[in-house]
C-alpha cells in the first residue's frame, strides 16, 4: 500500500511537472505579449515597449527564464519590478507586474474562499442528491420517483448561468432572504454566511446529477443476489437499505465526485462571478479578460494542477477502504 | 466440536418437534405477476408438506415456477407486483397476507435460504464472519463479540478449516465451495426448521458439488431441519431428496418418495426428465431429450400445460389432453399425479423395454 501510494504521488508529480512546462510554454511563449498588457491603452511605442520586456526580463532566453520560474517554486527568487526589488518566497509562482503583487500571495489568499465554496456546495449537492436518489431508487415507479426524476432532468438541461443569475437576483436582491458576499477581510461570520446563497445554487444544480447517478446506483444495487440474501437474514429494511444497498452503491459515486470537486476547487468561475464571491474563478476570469494578467493565469491552472492530482491519488486510496476487492498494488 | 459451546444453547436436543412433524404446509398456493405481457401464472395451485428431518427435492425446467414458489416462502417477492392466494403455514404461523414484520421475525429464524450463486449472494464489501454475525444478532440480543464467536462456530461446523481466520476474510478471498459453505453457515446460524436450497451446487465444480451435497446431509442429520432442495439436477435428487416434487409450467405434476419416483416415473415429463439425464455408469446410448421448450408462463397452452411436449396424448382417448387440465390425483400405489393416462405405470414401463 505504502509503495503503490509513493508510486501514485510520483507518477503526480511527474504529471505536473509535464503541465508546468506545457502552460509556461503556452503563456511565456506563445504570442501574448505580457508587455503589451503594460502599455496604456496598448500605444506604446516600439522603444518603450523593448524597454518594458528588458524590465521583466523578458528578452532573455525562454530557457533562462523557466529555469527561474523552477527555481522560484522551490527555493524562491527575487524579482525586480522597476526600480524595487521583491523577494518571492517558495512557492513563488510569479509576479504580478499588472498590479504590483506576488502571484502565489493572490492565489493563496483566495483559495480558503473557494475551498469553504467547494464544501458547503458538496454538502448541499451530496445531502439533497444521495438521499433523494436513495428514496427514489427505493420507491421506483412512484409519481415521486418520475417527478424528482423530471425535475432534475429540467434543472440539469437549463444552463447553469441562466439558473444562478435568476437565483441570485430573487435571493440576494429582490428578495434579500440570503446574505450577500463578503470578503475573508470582513470578519470570518460574514464571510462564512455570505458563501451561503452561491453553494445552495451551485450545490442544487451539481445535485441533480447526483440524483440520477445514485437513483440509478441504488436500483442497481438493490437488485443484487446480496442484497437479496441480506433480506433473507430478517434484518430490518433500512439496514438493507442503508448498511447493504447504499454502501455498494455509493462506491462509483465516488469517483464522480472526486472529480467534481477537483472542478469546484480549482475554482467556480461562473458561480464566483455572478455572487461576486472574491476566489480563484474570479481572480482567473479578471486576470484573464480584463488585465491579461499571464503570471496569474498561471498560477491559478498550476494551483488547479495539483488539485486534480491529488484528489485523484486521495480517491484512489479511498475506493480501497470502501471496496475490499480493490488492492493497492 | 460440542453443540454445547454454541452461544444459543441451540441444538437438536432443545428443539421442539421431532423427525417427520410437517413444518412446512403449502396448500393451493397460486403465485402471480403483472408483466408488460399480461399476468404471469409463475406457481398454480401448488400443494406440498415440508417435514422434520427430511428433504423434499422440487425438480423442474428453468421457469417450472419452482425458485418463485420458494421465494414466497421468505416474503422476498415483490409485494406491489406479485399476487398470492392459497395458504402457507410455517411452523404454524400463516404466511401468505402475512405483515412485513412477522416475514422479518421468521427470515432465518425459522426459514432460512441458501442461493443459488455464492459468488454473488455474499455481501462483497463486508466480512464473512460480519455477514453470518449479522443474521444471529437479527434475532438474538447478543454482543457483537458473542456474534462473532457464534459465526466462527458455524464456520467451523460447515467444514471451513481455520474458520477464526477466515471469518475476518472478505468473499473474494474464499473459493466458490468455500463461499457456499458460508451461505450454509449463514442459512444455518439461528438454526431455523426449514432451509430452503436453491440451486445450491449449480454454480460449482462437479467435485464440490458433492462435497456441498454431503454438507447439507450431514447438517440436515444434525440440526434435525426440514430442507427443500430446488433443483434441475436429478443426480443431485438421487443423492439426497427423500421425497420429490416434479413441477411444470407452475404445477405440481408429480408427487412421491424420491426413490420411488425416480425407478419408476408415472408422469411421462419425468420420464422425459430423467431420460435426458447422462449416465456415466451404463453403455452409451442416445440421449432423449424432451422435444421443444417450457411454454410461456404468460400465454399457458390449454389443457394439460405438457401436452404440446408429450408423446402418449395418443394414449388418451378424444382430445383430452388438449382441451381438459387434468387434475393431481393419487394412483393406487400412492403416488400423485397430473396426467390423463389411465394406467402410467403400465404405458411408461413399456416406453422403456422398447
Amino acid at each position: 500500500m505504502f509503495i503503490y501510494i509513493a508510486r501514485r504521488i510520483a507518477l503526480g508529480v511527474s504529471v505536473l511537472l509535464v503541465t508546468l512546462v506545457v502552460t509556461f510554454l503556452i503563456f511565456f511563449a506563445g504570442p501574448a505579449d505580457p508587455a503589451q498588457s503594460l502599455c496604456a491603452e496598448n500605444r506604446c511605442p516600439a522603444v518603450k515597449l523593448e524597454q518594458i520586456r528588458t524590465s521583466m526580463g523578458l528578452d532573455r532566453p525562454i530557457s533562462v527564464q523557466f529555469a527561474e520560474y523552477f527555481q522560484g517554486l522551490f527555493v524562491g527568487r527575487d524579482i525586480t519590478d522597476g526600480g524595487n526589488v521583491n523577494h518571492c518566497s517558495a512557492p513563488c509562482l510569479g509576479y504580478s507586474f499588472h498590479n504590483h503583487l506576488q502571484v502565489s500571495d493572490e492565489v493563496f489568499r483566495r483559495f480558503p474562499t473557494t475551498v469553504a465554496l467547494a464544501l458547503l456546495a458538496m454538502v448541499v449537492f451530496l445531502g439533497v442528491g444521495v438521499s433523494l436518489g436513495v428514496v427514489a431508487a427505493t420507491r421506483r415507479g412512484s409519481a415521486f420517483d418520475r417527478t424528482l426524476v423530471g425535475v432534475s432532468q429540467v434543472f440539469g438541461a437549463i444552463p447553469y448561468i441562466v439558473v444562478a443569475l435568476l437565483f441570485a437576483l430573487y435571493f440576494t436582491v429582490l428578495y434579500p432572504i440570503l446574505p450577500q458576499t463578503h470578503p475573508f477581510s470582513d470578519g470570518f461570520g460574514p464571510w462564512i454566511v455570505g458563501l451561503i446563497a452561491p453553494a445552495i445554487v451551485l450545490g442544487l444544480v451539481t445535485s441533480t446529477a447526483y440524483v440520477r447517478y445514485t437513483r440509478a446506483q441504488m436500483v442497481d444495487t438493490l437488485a443484487q443476489d446480496y442484497v437479496r440474501t441480506a433480506r433473507s437474514k430478517g434484518i430490518s429494511g433500512r439496514s438493507v437499505i442503508y448498511k447493504h444497498g447504499l454502501r455498494a452503491a455509493l462506491s462509483p459515486v465516488l469517483t464522480i465526485l472526486g472529480l467534481d470537486m477537483a472542478g469546484l476547487l480549482s475554482g467556480t468561475l461562473i458561480t464566483e462571478q455572478i455572487f461576486s464571491v472574491d476566489g480563484l474563478g474570479k481572480l482567473a476570469i479578471t486576470a484573464l479578460i480584463q488585465t491579461d494578467d499571464l503570471p496569474i493565469i498561471m498560477g491559478t491552472v498550476l494551483l488547479g494542477c495539483v488539485i486534480v492530482v491529488a484528489l485523484n491519488i486521495v480517491v484512489d486510496i479511498a475506493y480501497s477502504f470502501v471496496d475490499p476487492r480493490v488492492r493497492l498494488s | 466440536m460440542s453443540t454445547g459451546t454454541s452461544p444459543s444453547g441451540a441444538s437438536i436436543r432443545d428443539r421442539v418437534g421431532s423427525a417427520g412433524d410437517v413444518v412446512l404446509k403449502v396448500e393451493d398456493l397460486s403465485v402471480r405477476f403483472a408483466s408488460d405481457e399480461g399476468p404471469v401464472n409463475a406457481v398454480q395451485n401448488l400443494s406440498y408438506e415440508a417435514r422434520l428431518g427430511r428433504t423434499l427435492a422440487v425438480v423442474g425446467e428453468s421457469g417450472s415456477g419452482k425458485s418463485v414458489s420458494s421465494m414466497t416462502l421468505l416474503g422476498l417477492h415483490n409485494p406491489k407486483r406479485t399476487t398470492i392466494t392459497g395458504s402457507i403455514t410455517l411452523d404454524g404461523t400463516e404466511l401468505v397476507g402475512a405483515s412485513e414484520e412477522t416475514m422479518r421475525g421468521l427470515r432465518s429464524s425459522s426459514v432460512a435460504m441458501v442461493f443459488q450463486d455464492p459468488q454473488s449472494s455474499l455481501h462483497p464489501f463486508f466480512k464473512v464472519g460480519k455477514q453470518i454475525a449479522e443474521a444471529y444478532r437479527a434475532h438474538h440480543h447478543v454482543s457483537a463479540a458473542v456474534a462473532n464467536t457464534r459465526a466462527v462456530e458455524m464456520l467451523e461446523r460447515v467444514g471451513i478449516p481455520n474458520p477464526a481466520r477466515r471469518a475476518k476474510q472478505y468473499p473474494h478471498e474464499f473459493s466458490g465451495g468455500m463461499r457456499q459453505r458460508a451461505m450454509i453457515a449463514l442459512g444455518l446460524v439461528n438454526d431455523p426448521k426449514l432451509l430452503v436450497a436453491d440451486e445450491p451446487t449449480t454454480a460449482l465444480d462437479v467435485t464440490v458439488q458433492a462435497q456441498i451435497l454431503d454438507l447439507i446431509k450431514d447438517l440436515q442429520q444434525e440440526f434435525g431441519s426440514a430442507v427443500i432442495l430446488i433443483t434441475h439436477d436429478l443426480a443431485v435428487v438421487a443423492e439426497v431428496a427423500d421425497d420429490i416434487l416434479v413441477m411444470y409450467a407452475g404445477r405440481a405434476v408429480e408427487k412421491g418418495l424420491a426413490k420411488h419416483v425416480l425407478s419408476q416415473p408415472n408422469h411421462p415429463y419425468t420420464m422425459g426428465l430423467l431420460e435426458s439425464v447422462p449416465s456415466a455408469s451404463e453403455e452409451v446410448q442416445e440421449l432423449r431429450a424432451i422435444r421443444g421448450a417450457p411454454p410461456s408462463l404468460v400465454y399457458l397452452p390449454s389443457g394439460c400445460s405438457f401436452h404440446p411436449r408429450c408423446d402418449y396424448q395418443d394414449q388418451v382417448p378424444g382430445e383430452r389432453c388438449v382441451t381438459e387440465l387434468p387434475e393431481l390425483r393419487i394412483l393406487p400405489n400412492g403416488r400423485q399425479i397430473r396426467c390423463h393416462l389411465v394406467d402410467p405405470e403400465r404405458v411408461l414401463s413399456q416406453e422403456t423395454s422398447r
